[in-house]
This record gives C-alpha cells, sequence and structure tokens, in this order.
C-alpha cells in the first residue's frame, strides 16, 4: 500500500496520458464535486467532450470555477493531461493566486497499456502518436515538478501501485482549530528576557531563573506572537526560554520579521547589519558552541501563523488579514511577518503601513504585534499586543479566551525608537460600503441569519447617507409593529380581545397594556457627561448623546434643541439616581416625542388637516343642499349617508386635533419613554416591562419634558383582568386616542415552539383609524373589505426588524467594532423598506 | 364633492330641460370612479337650482388613482374637492347640455341667462386671487369663501379650499364648457394620464373663449400636465413620517435660484477645461446625478473611463437612460460605469482614478459626514486631481429670496462663504498631501465673488500624516 498524504485545503494536479486512468483515480479518492475535468469542461461550453476547438474556453471555465473553489477552502483537483509545462503552469499560479499549495500526482504508466485503454473506450480515440507524445512529455516534466512549484510530487507508475494507493489528507500545519487554550498570547520581546519572566510569573507561570524551564498553570499554554530577538539585552536567554517551553508543549511561537533576518544571518547570508541585529550577534558570540545552530534550527522552524479555537482565533506577528487565515503561500508569510506597506514613506522615512486592521471584518479574533502602539487597543476584532518593550514601554499579554490584558513595564529604555511612539491613526471608525450593499446575511444571537434583499440594502443606503445622524449614535432603531387580527365585533376593525388571544395562544401568562402616545418615535441616546459621549461613542462637536427618528435621523433640527433636550432628561435621570443604580454612564431610551406636529407638522397642516378642512366644507354644504331638497323629494338615503360622513369627517378632525398642540418652545414638548433600551455593558431587554415602565416613572416630572405613560399588567387568559383592560382601552379611544399596545410582560418571549412572539401588538382607537384608513372606513361597505387585511408581512418583518434591533444594542454594548453594530441597524431600515400595507 | 347650478331666468324651469333631468326625481349615475346623484333642491319658476353630487369609491380611487405617495391613497381631499372628477362627471351626466344639444327647447341652448354655479369646495393653491384671474375675464362675478385649515389651531393659518359661486348671464352649455376646462385646472392634478388626445377635448371645449383668456397658457399648461413620474416608492415610504426636509435632488444643483445667467453650464465647462488641463483619462464623478458631466467628459476622446456614483438608485437609472448606456457600442460601453455609493462610506472602488469631480455635493453633507468624507476621498482613494464646487454664500444676496440667509435648495446642509471654504480645503491640503487654487465661477460681484466657488486639488505626492 502506498500511502499519499496531501494537504486538506491544495489543488492536485492529475498529470497523466490519455488512458492512464487519470479520471478512474480521480472518482475512487476525491468527491465528484472535487473533480474539475477538461472534458467535462469542454462539453458545458461546447456542447461536445471532443471538441478542441473549445479547449481554450474550457480552461478558462475550469480555472474560474477552480479559484472560486480554493478562495472558499474547498480542495481541488484539475484532471487534465497536464503533460505539458504550460498547463501545469496555470495550476501552480491557481494555487498561488488562492494562497495554497499545488500537489501533482502522476500516473506515469506505459505507453502501451494506456493505447490498450484507449481502444477500449466507447466515445473517442485518441491517436496513438498523440499518446506517444504525451507519455513522452510526461517523462520529460518529471524532473522538473518541483521547480515548478508543486510543493508535492507523488509518482505511480504501475496499475498495481496505483490501485494500492491509500489516500490521506493532512491537516495544515497552522491549523490547529482543535487547540481552545486558554492561552497568554505574549507580545514582541526583543530580547528583555527580566521582563519577559516577570510578565510570565504575573501570568502564573513559574520560572527557574538556573534552568530557564517554565511551568505553566493548570491547562493554560503561552504563544509568542515572534520578534523575540534583536535589540534587547538578553536574546539567547530569552530564545532558550521560549524553545524550552515550545518543546515542552507549554508555548508556541509564531515568526516575527527579527527571526526571519536572524535565520538569514545564521544560514550564512549577507543581510544588513542594522536594527538591532548586531547586538543578538554580539551576544550570540558569548554563548558556548553549537548554541547559534541551536537558535536557527528553532527559528528556521516557527510558522507564519496558527489558527486556533475552531477558528475563532488568529495570531501572527504582523496580522492577517480574513482570507489569508489557514492558508500557505508565499505571500500569506510575507504578510504574516511583515505585514504590507503601501509604497509611501512617512517623515522619518520608515515604510507606510497598510492598515488593514481597519479594513478586516473578519469573525475570528486576530491578535498581533510588529507595530508599535502605545496602549493594546482593539480594532475590528484585532488587537497588536506590542507595546515597545525594548523601547522603555510594556511588555504586554493577552488572556484568551479572557480578553484580559496583562502588561509590565520595561525596566529602561533598552533601544532608541525612531519614530516616537504614538498612535497610529485609527480609520475603522469610517464605514466600508462593502458592510451595507449587496444582498446581506446578518447573524443574530436571537433569530438566527436575517436576509437583507439587495434592493433593500440600496434603498437604506440612500436614506442612511442623506438623512441619518451621525452613525456613532444609531445603535438601535425601532422595529415596526403590528396590529391586532381583525375584530369581529360590530364597526371595529381593532379591538384588544385579539391581541389578547395571541398572546394567550402562545402561552404567555402575563402582558402589560401600555397607553400609546400619539406623538412621534424617538430613540434616544443620552451620556452622563461629555467624556462618556467621547470615549464610548467616539462623538466629535461637543454632542452628548442623540434624539433620532425612527429612521435614524437627527429628530430636532438643529444641535442646540438637541442637547437642551439631552439636558433635560440628564437632570432626570440624575434625579432619579439611574446612573449608579444601573451601574452605567449613558442609557438609550425608546420613547415617544409628543406633540405630533412637533415632528410631522408639515404632514399634519399640508395633509391631513387640509383633508378635514374640505370634507368639513363640502359635507355642510351637502346637508344644506339636502335638507332643502328634502321638503319636496325623496333623498332619506342620501340624507342618512350625508349625516354620517359629517359625523365621521369631525371624529377625523377630533382625532388629529387631539395629537396637537402649539409648540412655541421647548417647554411645549412632551417626552414618554416606556422601554429602557440598554446602558453599559448590557441591554435590559431581559427585565420586564413591569420594571421598565415602573423605573421610568421615576423620570417624569410635573410640567417637565418627561412623562409617565399609563400601563396596566393584566393576564390574557384571565377574562376579568380581560375585562378592565378592554374597559380601560374603550375609554381611552373613545375621544379619538390612539389606543395601546400589548406586550408580553418579558420584552424577548418565545412561545412553546421556541417561536420568537411578536414584541408588541397595538390596538387603535376606532376614531384614531380614521386618520389611517380614511375618513368614512367605517361603513358597513369599506369595514368588510378591510377585514380581508393580512397581517402576516407586517408580523414577519417586525420580528426581522426586532431581531436586529436587539442584535444592534447586544453589539455595541458587546464593544463591536462600529461596523459591526452599523450592519444591524442598516438591516432594521432596509427590512423597513419593504412594501408592506403602510396601514397596518 | 358637490356643484349647484341655480337659474333665476324665468321661467326657471327650464333648467330641467336643458339639463335633460327632471326636477321631480331623483336620479343616480354611475361614474368609471364613483356615481351621481342628480336632484334639484328647489324647482320654481322663479328659482331652480340643480345639484350634481359626485361619489367617489374609495377603493377604485387607489386603484386608478395610486402611485402617489401612498398616504394620500387613503386619506386625501380628492372626495370633496371639484376637481378633474367633476369635469368627467359634467361630461358623463350633463353631456347633451354641455354639447348645447336639447331635443325639446332648441331654442333656449343659446340663450343667455342668469346663472350662479356654486362648488362646494374647489381647491387653490395660489389663493383667492388665482380664482378671480381665471373667471372674471370671462365674465363671472365671483364669490370665494376661504375655509381655515383648523378652527383650533388659528397659527397654521388658511387651507387652500374655497367654497367658489360664479355668476354671469352666459348660456348653460358655456357655463358647463368653462367649468370643465377650468376645473382640472384649479388644483393642477388630473386623475388620469395625459395623452395626446387631451389637445383635442381642450380645444373643443375651450372654443371660442380660451385663446383670448389672459391666463391661457397657464390653462393649458396645467390643464395638460402630466402626472408627477414614478415616485421611489420604498423612499417615500421611509420618508413619510419625518416630514419633508430635503426632498431635493442630490449633486448636480439643479436650482441656483432666480440667477439669470445658465450657471449650470458655466460649471460644467469650468470642471471640463480643469480636467483637461490636468490630463486626466481616468475620472470619478463623485455625485453624478443624472449624468450631465460624464455625458460631456465622454465626448473628449483621451478620456478613457469615467466613472459615475451617486447614492440615489434612482438618478443612476435616470443617468443610465440619458447617456443611453444600453445602445453604446461596447467600446463606448467600456469608458462609463455607474454605481451607487455614498461618501460616507469607505469604498475600494474609488481607488486609481487620475481626477474626481464633486460637483456641488458637499454641501449636501451634515457637517460630521465631512470627516468621512475627506478620509473617503483624500485619504483612501486619493486621486491625483480632485474638483470641488460649491456655492459662495456670500453671493448670495445677489439673488432676492435669499437675503435672509437661507439656503439656495433645500437640501443644502450649509452654504460657505469663500473664507470657510478656503479654510476647509486648507486644512485637507495640511492632511492629506494635496494642493489647492480656488477659483471662482459665473459673473463676479464686487466684494461678494462669483456665485459659485471651485476648488482644485492637486496631490503634492508627499503624505504628511502617517496613515
Amino acid at each position: 500500500m502506498t500511502t499519499i498524504e496531501i494537504p486538506e485545503l491544495c489543488v492536485v494536479a492529475l498529470v497523466g496520458a490519455s488512458g492512464s486512468g487519470k479520471s478512474t483515480f480521480a472518482a475512487d479518492h476525491f468527491l465528484p464535486t472535487e473533480v474539475l475535468s477538461s472534458d467535462f469542461f469542454r462539453g458545458l461550453v461546447a456542447d461536445d467532450e471532443n471538441d478542441l476547438a473549445a479547449t481554450g474556453d474550457a480552461f478558462d471555465a475550469l480555472y474560474t470555477v477552480a479559484g472560486k473553489r480554493l478562495r472558499r477552502g474547498l480542495l481541488t483537483v484539475v484532471d487534465a493531461t497536464n503533460v505539458q509545462k504550460p498547463d501545469r503552469r496555470h495550476i501552480v499560479q491557481l494555487a498561488r493566486d488562492s494562497d495554497c499549495l499545488a500537489v501533482a500526482i502522476v500516473l506515469d504508466l506505459s505507453e502501451q497499456l494506456c493505447v490498450e485503454r484507449n481502444k477500449s473506450r466507447p466515445d473517442r480515440q485518441i491517436p496513438r502518436r498523440a499518446i506517444a507524445r504525451q507519455v513522452s512529455n510526461l517523462r520529460q516534466s518529471l524532473r522538473h515538478l518541483r521547480k515548478e512549484g508543486f510543493r508535492y510530487v507523488f509518482t505511480l507508475s504501475s496499475p498495481e501501485e496505483v490501485a494500492a494507493v491509500n489516500l490521506v489528507r493532512q491537516r495544515m500545519w497552522v491549523d490547529r482549530r482543535d487547540d481552545a487554550g486558554p492561552f497568554d498570547i505574549i507580545g514582541d520581546v526583543h530580547g528583555c528576557f527580566n521582563e519577559l519572566v516577570a510578565l510570565l510569573e504575573l501570568l502564573g507561570y513559574s520560572v527557574d531563573r538556573s534552568t530557564l524551564a517554565v511551568t505553566a498553570p493548570d491547562g493554560r499554554k503561552a504563544v509568542f506572537l515572534g520578534d523575540l530577538v534583536d535589540r534587547g539585552p538578553e536574546t539567547p536567554n530569552v530564545v532558550r526560554l521560549v524553545k524550552g517551553m515550545v518543546e515542552a508543549g507549554t508555548a508556541l511561537c509564531v515568526a516575527g520579521n527579527h527571526e526571519n533576518k536572524l535565520v538569514r544571518k545564521l544560514s550564512g547570508r549577507d543581510v544588513q547589519m542594522t536594527h538591532g541585529l548586531p547586538e543578538t550577534m554580539a551576544q550570540l558570540a558569548l554563548e558556548p558552541d553549537g548554541f547559534a545552530d541551536e537558535v536557527l534550527g528553532f527559528l528556521d522552524g516557527l510558522l507564519s501563523h496558527y489558527v486556533f479555537d475552531d477558528g475563532k482565533l488568529v495570531v501572527s506577528h504582523a496580522g492577517l488579514p480574513e482570507a489569508y487565515h489557514g492558508r500557505a503561500s508565499g505571500r500569506v508569510r510575507n504578510f504574516a511577518l511583515f505585514g504590507e506597506t503601501t509604497g509611501e514613506t512617512d517623515e522619518f522615512g520608515l515604510p507606510v503601513r497598510y492598515d488593514w486592521a481597519s479594513d478586516y471584518r473578519g469573525d475570528a479574533m486576530v491578535v498581533y504585534g510588529h507595530t508599535t502602539v502605545p496602549e493594546a487597543e482593539w480594532v475590528n476584532r484585532t488587537i497588536c499586543l506590542d507595546t515597545g518593550c525594548v523601547f522603555g514601554g510594556r511588555l504586554t499579554a493577552l488572556r484568551y479566551p479572557e480578553q484580559e490584558i496583562v502588561s509590565v513595564e520595561a525596566a529602561h529604555v533598552y533601544y532608541e525608537p525612531i519614530r516616537p511612539l504614538g498612535n497610529v491613526r485609527d480609520r475603522s471608525d469610517v464605514l466600508d460600503i462593502a458592510d451595507v450593499t449587496g444582498k446581506r446575511f446578518v447573524d443574530t444571537s436571537l433569530g438566527g441569519r436575517v436576509t437583507i434583499p439587495e434592493e433593500n440594502a440600496a434603498a437604506a443606503l440612500e436614506v442612511m447617507s442623506r438623512f441619518a445622524a451621525d452613525p456613532h449614535w444609531i445603535i438601535y432603531l425601532p422595529p415596526t409593529m403590528s396590529p391586532a387580527e381583525t375584530s369581529s365585533l360590530n364597526g371595529l376593525l381593532e379591538h384588544p380581545a385579539e391581541a389578547f388571544d395571541y398572546y394567550a395562544t402562545r402561552g404567555v401568562e402575563k402582558v402589560v397594556c401600555e397607553a400609546k402616545h400619539m406623538g412621534s418615535r424617538a430613540i434616544i441616546v443620552v451620556t452622563r457627561d461629555e467624556a462618556t459621549a467621547t470615549d464610548r461613542f467616539r462623538a466629535g462637536d461637543g454632542a452628548t448623546g442623540a434624539v433620532l427618528t425612527r429612521t435614524g435621523r437627527p429628530f430636532f433640527e438643529t444641535p442646540d434643541t438637541t442637547e437642551e433636550v439631552l439636558g433635560e432628561i440628564r437632570t432626570a435621570v440624575d434625579r432619579a439616581g439611574l446612573w449608579d443604580e444601573l451601574g452605567t454612564n449613558w442609557l438609550c431610551l425608546d420613547a415617544e416625542l409628543m406633540p405630533w406636529n412637533a415632528k410631522a407638522g408639515e404632514l399634519v397642516t399640508r395633509h391631513y388637516a387640509p383633508v378635514g378642512a374640505a370634507a368639513r366644507a363640502m359635507l355642510a354644504e351637502a346637508n344644506a343642499v339636502l335638507a332643502e331638497a328634502a321638503t319636496h323629494l325623496d333623498v332619506r338615503d342620501l340624507i342618512e349617508r350625508y349625516r354620517r360622513r359629517a359625523t365621521a369627517a369631525d371624529g377625523f378632525v377630533g382625532a388629529y386635533s387631539n395629537y396637537c398642540w402649539d409648540v412655541s418652545s421647548r417647554s411645549d414638548l412632551r417626552l414618554a419613554p416606556f422601554q429602557l433600551l440598554a446602558g453599559e455593558g448590557r441591554t435590559y431587554f431581559d427585565r420586564d416591562h413591569g420594571w421598565h415602565m415602573a423605573t421610568l416613572a421615576r423620570l417624569a416630572h410635573d410640567h417637565g419634558l418627561l412623562v409617565a405613560t399609563p400601563y396596566l399588567e393584566i393576564d390574557p387568559r384571565d377574562e376579568s383582568t380581560r375585562a378592565e383592560a378592554i374597559e380601560w382601552w374603550t375609554s381611552l379611544t373613545a375621544d379619538g386616542g390612539e389606543g395601546m399596545v400589548v406586550k408580553p410582560s418579558n420584552p424577548i418571549t418565545k412561545d412553546r415552539k421556541g417561536r420568537l412572539v411578536q414584541p408588541g401588538i397595538k390596538c387603535r382607537g376606532s376614531e384614531y383609524l380614521r386618520i389611517i384608513y380614511g375618513i368614512d372606513y367605517d361603513t358597513p361597505e369599506t369595514l368588510s373589505s378591510l377585514r380581508g387585511r393580512d397581517l402576516r408581512r407586517k408580523r414577519a418583518m417586525a420580528r426581522r426588524e426586532f431581531v436586529l434591533g436587539v442584535e444592534a444594542l447586544e453589539r455595541f454594548v458587546g464593544g463591536d467594532p462600529l461596523y459591526r453594530v452599523h450592519e444591524a441597524v442598516f438591516g432594521v431600515l432596509a427590512i423597513e423598506s419593504e412594501p408592506v400595507d403602510p396601514r397596518l | 364633492m358637490l356643484l349647484t347650478i341655480t337659474s333665476s331666468t324665468k321661467p326657471a324651469s327650464d333648467l330641467g330641460f336643458l339639463l335633460h333631468k327632471h326636477p321631480a326625481r331623483v336620479q343616480e349615475f354611475s361614474l368609471p370612479f364613483g356615481r351621481g346623484h342628480v336632484f334639484y333642491p328647489r324647482a320654481s319658476e322663479e328659482q331652480t337650482t340643480a345639484a350634481l353630487l359626485v361619489e367617489i369609491d374609495p377603493v377604485s380611487l387607489v386603484r386608478r388613482y395610486g402611485r402617489g405617495s401612498i398616504l394620500n391613497d387613503y386619506v386625501n381631499d380628492r372626495p370633496f374637492v371639484a376637481s378633474s372628477f367633476m369635469s368627467v362627471a359634467i361630461a358623463r351626466v350633463f353631456g347633451s347640455a354641455l354639447r348645447g344639444k336639447s331635443d325639446e327647447r332648441s331654442d333656449l341652448v343659446d340663450q343667455p341667462m342668469s346663472l350662479t354655479a356654486r362648488l362646494a369646495v374647489v381647491a387653490s393653491f395660489h389663493g383667492e386671487g388665482a380664482l378671480r384671474r381665471l373667471f372674471e375675464p370671462i365674465g363671472y362675478r365671483v364669490t370665494a369663501v376661504a375655509h381655515p385649515l383648523n378652527e383650533r389651531f388659528a397659527s397654521w393659518g388658511e387651507s387652500p379650499y374655497y367654497t367658489l359661486s360664479l355668476e354671469a348671464d352666459v348660456p348653460l352649455k358655456e357655463l358647463l364648457g368653462h367649468l370643465y376646462v377650468l376645473l382640472p385646472v384649479l388644483d393642477g392634478v388630473k386623475h388620469y394620464w395625459v395623452d395626446e388626445s387631451e389637445i383635442d377635448k381642450l380645444l373643443r371645449a375651450g372654443e371660442g373663449w380660451l385663446g383670448a383668456h389672459p391666463e391661457r397658457d397657464t390653462i393649458v399648461r396645467r390643464y395638460l400636465k402630466s402626472q408627477r413620474s414614478l415616485t421611489d416608492e420604498a423612499l417615500d415610504r421611509l420618508l413619510a413620517e419625518d416630514g419633508s426636509r430635503g426632498e431635493g435632488p442630490t449633486g448636480d444643483g439643479a436650482d441656483d435660484g432666480d440667477s439669470p445667467t445658465p450657471l449650470n453650464r458655466l460649471r460644467m465647462s469650468a470642471v471640463v477645461e480643469q480636467l483637461a488641463q490636468a490630463g486626466a483619462s481616468r475620472i470619478l464623478d463623485v455625485g453624478c446625478g443624472e449624468g450631465r458631466l460624464i455625458g460631456e467628459l465622454l465626448k473628449d476622446q483621451s478620456v478613457t473611463h469615467v466613472a459615475g456614483m451617486d447614492v440615489s438608485i434612482a438618478a443612476l437609472q435616470r443617468a443610465a437612460r440619458r447617456l443611453k448606456l444600453d445602445e453604446m457600442s461596447h467600446r463606448q460601453r467600456d469608458r462609463v460605469s455607474l454605481m451607487q455609493g455614498s461618501l460616507t462610506y469607505r469604498d475600494r472602488r474609488l481607488a486609481g482614478f487620475d481626477a474626481a469631480a464633486v460637483i456641488e455635493v458637499i454641501e449636501h453633507l451634515d457637517p460630521w459626514q465631512l470627516a468621512p468624507f475627506e478620509q473617503v476621498l483624500f485619504g483612501d482613494a486619493r486621486p491625483g486631481t480632485v474638483i470641488v464646487t460649491t456655492p459662495n454664500s456670500e453671493y448670495n444676496v445677489e439673488y432676492n429670496r435669499l437675503g435672509d440667509g437661507s439656503h439656495r435648495h433645500l437640501d443644502h446642509r450649509f452654504e460657505w462663504s469663500r473664507a470657510e471654504f478656503s479654510g476647509w480645503a486648507q486644512a485637507i491640503c495640511h492632511r492629506h498631501g494635496y494642493r489647492v487654487d480656488l477659483h471662482g465661477i459665473g459673473a463676479e460681484a464686487p466684494g461678494l465673488g462669483s456665485p459659485t466657488q471651485m476648488g482644485v486639488f492637486r496631490a503634492d505626492g508627499t503624505t504628511a500624516e502617517s496613515r
């Protein structure tokens, strides 16, 4: 049995003449979808597998498909003769472009055998001459395959050998997904031995100073990010210690650019004696014979990076873009060791580095060093731990999975930095268009994967770009809310009974009924002080929070008004002592801001008020004319209808007028917060609505901006409490009140099947509905046609938007980068642009 | 909606003959959009009044009239206001009278009578004066009673609605003809699509009086006005609640106040000239709008590629139509690309251009967006040349109606003086390694500068900032 070991991810070139059994071999050892055969692609592009004129197009298509597979991390086999060098060059290039290895499996069988097998093929006959040429080409190629770029070459020279192959797929060396740590990841040491020992001891390791043997605390492992050597005072001891740990299995280490250079030097290559290499060479010269070779052997074997913990953690010296994780190529190693430069140089003559971390969008945490920073800070799930110990800074470690930073101060400045230590400008708070456009899938903890169609994203991009507030403040957008199922009661479209039934049948034992204020939705982010605004929200220009509409626009025209309103809210939170009670310096609130005309003034005066005025004027005239006619004509039906219409018009005007009052100054505004969404480190979706109502009621103040929301908690299964709530709703809506919202007591509630129930259901008053469905909507004919309304789509939207809104807040409180929060709120806006009956 | 016609010419009962409707009956007629009722509130020899009460079926209204703002579909003034629906009802219900036909009393058809037409509600968005300008020149005594928007809110003022009485000694057919043409003109909205047959209808109904009407041009224009073009429904829905701030176009500066000079054209040629001087062959048009600059640039064969970016999909679709992208040869087509994008998001597609034109765009950005805009364009994309134009606010006093510090366009978030623009430009140069030359576009006013200011930025090959 011949065992062939190939990497889990690679491109395999089958090399062999026609009739050598490549396709059979492929079918025996690979999945059908892993094998791309040139014959098959000829068929695809030409309807004829033997059409040699289609070979060019066929290979174009084959390479395109192969490229896609390899990018997606899938092993790919190219089943073509591959006996000529130019064909193989394409395959090697494909491997390089996809940052994986190329493997050649050669079926070097006799010409005679190939010819015989070819004869027995039913579909086509290759001339004997052609086969002879292929075999001869193959024989000439054999010696060169490695040089051409195939990392592994396996040659099978007899049918027996082919039949006996045992093909094994090996994990990539850098792949340590099954190792979840816990780890202590340590930044650039640069020969600072004392600081390294101090740090290890701080991390709970014990170090024997004489043997340099290290004992790790229970189950932990150190991971070194490279640049162990150069510049500092004790490079040999650092290498000795780390090498010992690696050999003992208590540490792993990746290569840094300084190891790379030292290896070249120790291998006898001519390298520039700069950047601390002379110090290392001088120190090594004092070591016993053979130590330098040990160092060389150890450093030369270091890998470019590691992937740990099921792909959730990646370490490398200079960082690594997501496309390179777990890959093997010169390009990957180069990036991992040196990073990427833009080709420009800064004022100190040093290369300007490509800021890959700002562009990083991967899910894996990437921990790296290389670039000296004053503080280890997260940028898009990446963190640089090189805090410049050798330059007199600190030696820093990150504990994983705890994500805790531990560091020790340098005892001295061992080496003068060329460039003063300063923060690299962080571009990560500028969003990338690729974060929001196209068809998108947003993974949420509450509701799984939410799909955002491309056209919705396009509409949302326009709204977001033209009208939305600074994205740093948009950490939540509210979901739409579905009405109750259509009521069967005479003359009514909506009634609380259906909302109670909805929750009761889903096993909800307690609901809260909140009076629905008719104003405009306002999402409020308020900070305790400007420092919190700057530090937590990275806001500039002195803003201490935001008041946003449901589409993320600033609620007020001027920042001054916003700040005045925020000031009042802040004072109310101060007075209630909520900052300390909740342990937060900022709060996000869901609220309704009144009156309606404060925000929707134009809508009222240009739409609703004119319609009301026209209706009343026309109906008054009609009734007068009809009254006159009634003296001598039978117009009873018309009179009855027109009297009813006039009453409806009065109801319409009365309803919308109730939600309006003149706003001459800010003191005429009223704000009714009804949910505490989030504060530092946590959301409040796990608190029941009773808590929200009671807590927020403490903010209310007579004649002040903030008002409490009346509410009632009931059991939706219990007739007596239902009746109480229905009576309350009836009184709320009798003179045009908007109605109420029924919510499950726990904001996040699932039904017996584990499906999320609606976070709220609105039950709107019958007079109020004139504003929505038209003045005359309650005539029997109109009502009966409206009863057919379908709520499913609206409810699906509400559920998806709710899930995304919660996700946005969870991401924000969890310290996720801006783009991750933005992705979720953008999704809410995108779904909101879906066409659904706006009256629901 | 309600129309009454009263005759005081004895015997007033003649009105019944002319209208072909019996005064003793209450009649109902089916209409394409609902129904009409005709009855006589008063019928005597001294005075006879006929009433035409028109009802719109709300479902049919949505089906036939929809497509605009969705809110409008369900809560709107159409059932109450005498508009083109009333014209149609007149033609259907009083068709013979309108055409001047009467089998029994043809002698009456051309007789002037003392008639009063009363419309319960008409809309006039240009006030009572507009009503008078329409009806007084053709001989009516006009009484218009305005209706307030809401008695409870005096500060909201008057609604656009009036109860209108028109009195004159005219033949009935003329009165009906006047109403038929002028009711749709009143509120400028027609409920059906206007096509060429409308021109014939207008000419027929306006025969003998429309030609000499002092408001003739307005009447013709409004009568034939087409419905507004398709609105982006999604946008409509999203913006409906928030009111109408910034409904204007992005980029492309459609409106420059009352400037008598074709400022758009001057701006275009200034920008094209600067781009030619810079020798740019790959050009990015940021905020391309409907693609006017793209069209200009494509005429220059030394330009190998123009990419137009805009945040509005609707604008890009219009640009594609305007430039006839689908009909271009492949060679030409390869020179153009259009993409949706936003200046507040970093965008890899913006790299690799020799020059970028940012024409009348920055003033549409909120102040917070200027920082990401700067990073995206000057920091990341880094074209060799960047041309930015924006209004010069100092010049605004030259536009009569802008003397109060308001902006030239509803969607402008700011307008800068020359000093403000210069300060912004210099700061960008300092941070990103550019040099800038500032120019004015349009005739200069003493001490105020030109209406438009232009900054031509050139990368100077260094990056002051360590990015």
